[in-house]
């Protein structure tokens, strides 16, 4: 007979551990402390997010390295969540790709069960405890950073949070990046950020804030014009969560690229 | 010890099939049909949380009548299958028609135990093509765990023939979606024609849902109150 338990639980990461614990990966194996320059694991580099006047703009890097060398041109390291949040993640990818993803389908299994979507701040606890739960790899050096950012529908403002490796929730009402290039992108938007920016400013001030991660940060990526291939920009207002398109965004860096040369 | 009597395995088929029967006679009917941007879903239904149908899946929904406690058992149940399927493989590969299998075996082992009642539900698991507009599955699912496709419309419920019998005469192939809502509005009306009282469809008794192919990853929608009073002011 098909057993159907579990008729009440709205926790899907739950479920997995309690059923399926061989789809959850079992990192117990893996002994001693993670060296970056040893292994070939690959690890995400610079993601950030801003509040402007409408909501939030959350944009990332296409790099990914290995130790010295370059790892991946293109992945992606913003995912959209629901239909108004979205997360940003850096650190090894492995792992970070795969707590993006079970997010994802948590929240939406949340919102399918319950009949309504989960609040903002559901979603950011939430993921605090599947932060948490790389616990054990965190400490072996091999951290997931997210960085979380959605429009909250009650108070109608765009909101981040941050978190570190024990599952620490923080939540940033201005401006925050993360990975290897973070603090040099922080530099930037420190300096350029304004409150009630308009969605022009505020992605050239993210496009900046890339374009100095990549130029300080050996392991961020920058606009790879030969190539074509831009750091991703997404955008989050009440009305949803949309992409910026490649041209918009190549236009963007040109602008700053001639802007630099004359200067 | 005393010996049990003996029930022929007919008679316990026939009784179970009457008290299912007696259960559906009563159930309020769900109309399911094929409209030019995917598969349409109405039902009477007064109420503002619990639904009949809802979300399964991308591109999979349940139409569901009968006992609320024991469809929104397998609701819930479809959809963590569906999200567990979905994140071991990859979210295409969760069909309809697997989803029609699992609540399938699960309604006729219940069916068949001696110790238990029947489930008195009655499902329609209504799937569309991801890619184009045009293709769409229905199952329409009974206690026992039978189930068969069904093609363009489908219906559940205590009048479910009569439905049937009104849209074989009236369906036509391509509706846009206010027309659908119209047709299937007008169905619920003429079974409901030899009320004491004249009956009309309102935008506050109904409910409306569709799986949409031209919307995103999520194809189903479920229509506002607003949304409806549009759709059937208009159409009157």
């Amino acid at each position: 007979m098909v057993k159907l338990r579990d008729f009440e639980s709205t926790d899907f990461f739950e479920i997995l551990k309690d059923r399926h614990p061989d789809k959850l990966g079992d990192w117990s194996r893996l002994n001693g402390t993670y060296d970056s320059n040893n292994h070939n694991f690959l690890e995400g580099t610079t993601v950030l997010a801003l509040v402007y006047k409408d909501g939030v703009i959350m944009a990332g890097d296409r790099q990914a390295t290995e130790g010295y060398q370059v790892g991946e041109r293109r992945i992606q390291k913003v995912y959209k969540i629901d239909r108004h949040s979205a997360i940003a993640v850096a650190g090894v990818a492995g792992p970070c790709i795969e707590i993006a993803k079970l997010f994802q389908v948590q929240i939406e299994f949340y919102e399918k069960i319950e009949g309504v979507p989960l609040s903002l701040d559901g979603q950011a606890n939430y993921l605090s405890s599947l932060v948490r739960s790389n616990l054990s790899l965190a400490m072996q050096g091999l951290i997931v950073l997210p960085l979380f950012s959605g429009y909250d529908l009650n108070h109608h403002i765009g909101r981040i949070f941050k978190y570190d490796a024990l599952g620490g929730r923080y939540e940033e009402d201005t401006y925050y990046a993360i990975g290897s290039g973070g603090k040099d992108a922080r530099s930037t938007l420190k300096k350029l950020y304004q409150t009630e920016l308009d969605k022009e400013t505020a992605l050239s001030i993210a496009v900046e804030a890339l374009w100095d991660a990549a130029d300080e940060d050996i392991a961020t990526g920058g606009p790879d014009l030969i190539r074509k291939i831009f750091p991703t920009f997404t955008i989050i207002t009440e009305e949803g969560v949309s992409e910026v398109s490649e041209d918009i965004i190549g236009e963007l860096f040109q602008d700053l690229i001639s802007r630099l040369e004359q200067s | 010890m005393s010996t049990p009597y003996y029930v022929s395995p007919d008679q316990i088929w026939e009784d179970k099939k009457e008290f299912v029967d007696r259960g559906i006679e009563q159930a309020k009917e769900v109309i399911v049909l094929e409209y030019n941007n995917g598969l349409l879903m109405v039902a009477e239904n007064p109420r503002k949380t619990i639904f009949k149908m809802s979300e399964i899946y991308d591109r999979i929904a349940l139409a569901s009548t009968g006992r609320v406690s024991e469809y929104e058992a397998l609701r819930v149940a479809g959809i963590r299958e569906a999200e567990i399927k979905g994140y071991t493989y990859y979210r295409e590969d969760v069909t309809g028609k697997w989803l029609t299998n699992l609540y399938s075996q699960h309604m006729s082992a219940i069916a068949q135990a001696w110790d238990t009642k029947p489930l008195e539900i009655e499902l329609l698991v209504c799937e569309i093509d991801g890619h184009s507009s045009v293709g769409s599955q229905i199952y329409k699912i009974t206690f026992d765990g039978t189930y068969e496709e069904k093609e363009r419309f489908a219906a559940i419920g205590g009048k479910a023939d009569s439905i049937l019998e009104f849209l074989e005469n009236t369906y036509q192939e391509g509706l846009d979606i206010k027309d659908a809502i119209e047709l299937a509005a007008n169905t619920l009306e003429s079974i409901e024609a030899d009320a004491p009282e004249s009956y009309e469809i309102n935008p506050n008794t109904i409910e409306i849902a569709c799986l949409d192919a031209t919307l995103d990853r999520r194809k189903f929608h479920r229509f506002t109150i607003e949304e409806i009073d549009e759709i059937l002011g208009n159409a009157s």
